[in-house]
């Protein structure tokens, strides 16, 4: 800071960008490819200093803009297992799935910690050419003729053609000047997280991957004590990465658990248990996850302003798998890309960026956020993470819990937990809805 | 694992506290009870107490989430911001 910085407020850049997460660099790295003077202020005292992930990035987009990123990035362990579980408090039932194809390069899924990864992808847009200044909080967008003109930030004004809000969830710039509505409890989960060290072996071998290789896990039920949301596990390279996500409209429904309790929870149900045990506590983090995708999307371009990533509520959950980070690099790239065509014009109102709307919509984020665009509200549907869990449990233990007593029909032992949702039609149009949803 | 206080979790994590300049400010005389334990049980940093009647809540320790600004602003809490550049929580894994 000090002379370097008050030596830049002299200037006016091309372009501001908020924010030095993943769609924030993303648009950098474009934009200083091309040529453009492009600033970005990150808050935190560097880049993935304030975000945290599940988390797993789905690498197609970043392969678009730097093919085979995977092998110089700091990536934690490509995924290559999939599971996902119902969990009651003395039970759970998981669906593992394994596929050669999950391991090709086109559609390949890393799992990540942001610290490393954001630091890393700030160094490849600095490359470019883009400028970086970290440990500065932009405060205020300024304003004149009806358009965004720059930002104000510790003290100091400073311009640019196009200002691009890249400042993750809450969003309070974009609040401010009225584009987005303050977030309501239903569109918004927090997820609370836990790294826990454990040599690299140690993560390999209980998880059954080769080295270098991972597992992706997402639990519904029990973790959460029945309220909306559910336990995640991503393998890291010599972590592993556990937490809980809950809606925040469900926070203190079914078991009236405390938001840092769940992890706890999670951490001692007998099937996660035993993979992190002897596991050393690194950090504790928490956040806020977009997820009401579709539905909450808030006004994405105005003059000489944009929204990318997750200030733009770019995010999937589907229950099975959740999406952010792809979203936002795209996000991030597209957001240049309309930039790069007003500045063309030399014409970078509401008008003049809008290209940016038009390269959303032919992009896998519209198409896949509009595709899915009932899940949130089938997600929301109480019953997948109580009595579903309960199902699969009673089902499970019919199955294989033998005790020498005269077995009992195998539909019997489901029906008093069928009856909890309402008998076999209810519970067959839960799964009518579920079906409909993907 | 054995379990773990929330005091001892966030006694691990990298903080550069702005001590005298918080960046969440509450309603000190707010009383709706249901309300306020809404905050209890949804902060993840077990920053917002009640005991006896008795509201407090200390900013050191935040997560910087934004969990309780969604549930609570206008109600408990009255000003929300994130801290001014550098300060705050610094996370070193993420």
């Amino acid at each position: 800071m000090g002379e370097k910085w008050l030596l830049m407020s002299e200037e006016k850049f091309d372009v501001i960008i908020v924010g030095g997460g993943l769609a924030g660099s993303a648009a950098a790295y474009t934009l200083a490819k091309a040529g453009l003077e492009v600033l970005v202020i990150e808050r935190g005292n560097y880049c993935g200093a304030k975000n945290m992930t599940g988390g797993r990035l789905y690498g197609h987009s970043l392969e678009k803009m730097i093919p085979n990123f995977a092998e110089t990035a700091p990536v934690e362990r490509k995924i290559i297992k999939e599971r996902v579980t119902m969990a009651t408090g003395t039970g759970a039932m998981t669906i593992e799935y394994g596929s050669n194809k999950l391991k090709d390069p086109s559609c390949a899924s890393y799992s990540v910690l942001r610290s490393k990864f954001d630091k890393w992808f700030a160094e490849q847009g600095e490359a470019q050419g883009a400028m970086y200044v970290t440990g500065i909080r932009v405060d205020k967008l300024l304003q004149k003729d009806g358009r965004v003109c720059g930002v104000l930030a510790a003290g100091d004004e400073l311009y640019s053609d196009v200002v691009l809000l890249a400042d993750g969830v809450n969003s309070i710039l974009a609040q401010q000047i009225g584009m987005k509505k303050e977030l309501s409890p239903h569109q918004v989960a927090v997820g609370v997280k836990e790294v826990i060290g454990l040599d690299e072996k140690t993560v390999s071998d209980r998880f059954g991957v080769l080295p270098g290789e991972g597992a992706a896990w997402l639990v519904a039920g029990d973790p959460t004590g029945g309220a909306v949301g559910g336990g995640f596990l991503y393998t890291d390279k010599e972590s592993v990465s556990i937490g809980t996500v809950v809606t925040l409209s469900d926070i203190g429904s079914g078991g009236n658990i405390k938001v840092p309790d769940m992890v706890e929870r999670f951490k001692s149900n007998p099937v996660i248990a035993p993979l992190i045990e002897g596991g050393k506590l690194l950090e504790y983090s928490a956040h806020l996850v977009p997820e009401a995708g579709y539905k909450m999307i808030p006004e994405l371009v105005w003059n000489g302003v944009l929204i990318a990533g997750d200030a733009a509520g770019f995010v999937m959950n589907l229950g099975y798998t959740i999406r952010g980070m792809d979203l936002a690099i795209e996000s991030g790239r597209l957001a240049a890309e309309a930039i790069l065509k007003a500045k063309e014009k030399g014409d970078f109102s509401m008008n003049g960026l809008s290209a940016y709307l038009t390269l959303l919509e032919n992009s896998f984020i519209m198409r896949d956020l509009r595709h899915y665009q009932n899940m949130p509200s089938l997600m929301s549907t109480p019953q997948l993470f109580n009595e579903l869990p309960a199902v699969a449990d009673a089902l499970m233990r019919g199955l294989f819990v033998v005790d020498g007593k005269t077995p009992v029909k195998l539909i019997k032992t489901i029906v008093p937990a069928i009856n909890k949702i309402g008998g076999f039609i209810e519970a067959g149009k839960l799964g009518i809805k579920a079906v409909g949803a993907m | 694992m054995g379990k773990m206080s929330l005091d001892n979790k966030l006694g691990l994590d990298r903080f550069n506290i702005d001590q005298h300049n918080p960046h969440i400010t509450i309603n000190d005389g707010y009383d709706n009870k249901e309300k306020i334990n809404l905050l209890v049980m949804a902060c993840p940093a077990g920053l917002y107490q009640y005991e006896n009647g008795k509201l407090s809540f200390n900013h050191e320790g935040c997560l910087e989430c934004g969990t309780c600004r969604v549930l609570s602003k206008g109600r408990v809490v009255k000003s929300w911001s994130y801290p001014v550049g550098g300060k705050g929580i610094e996370f070193t894994q993420g």
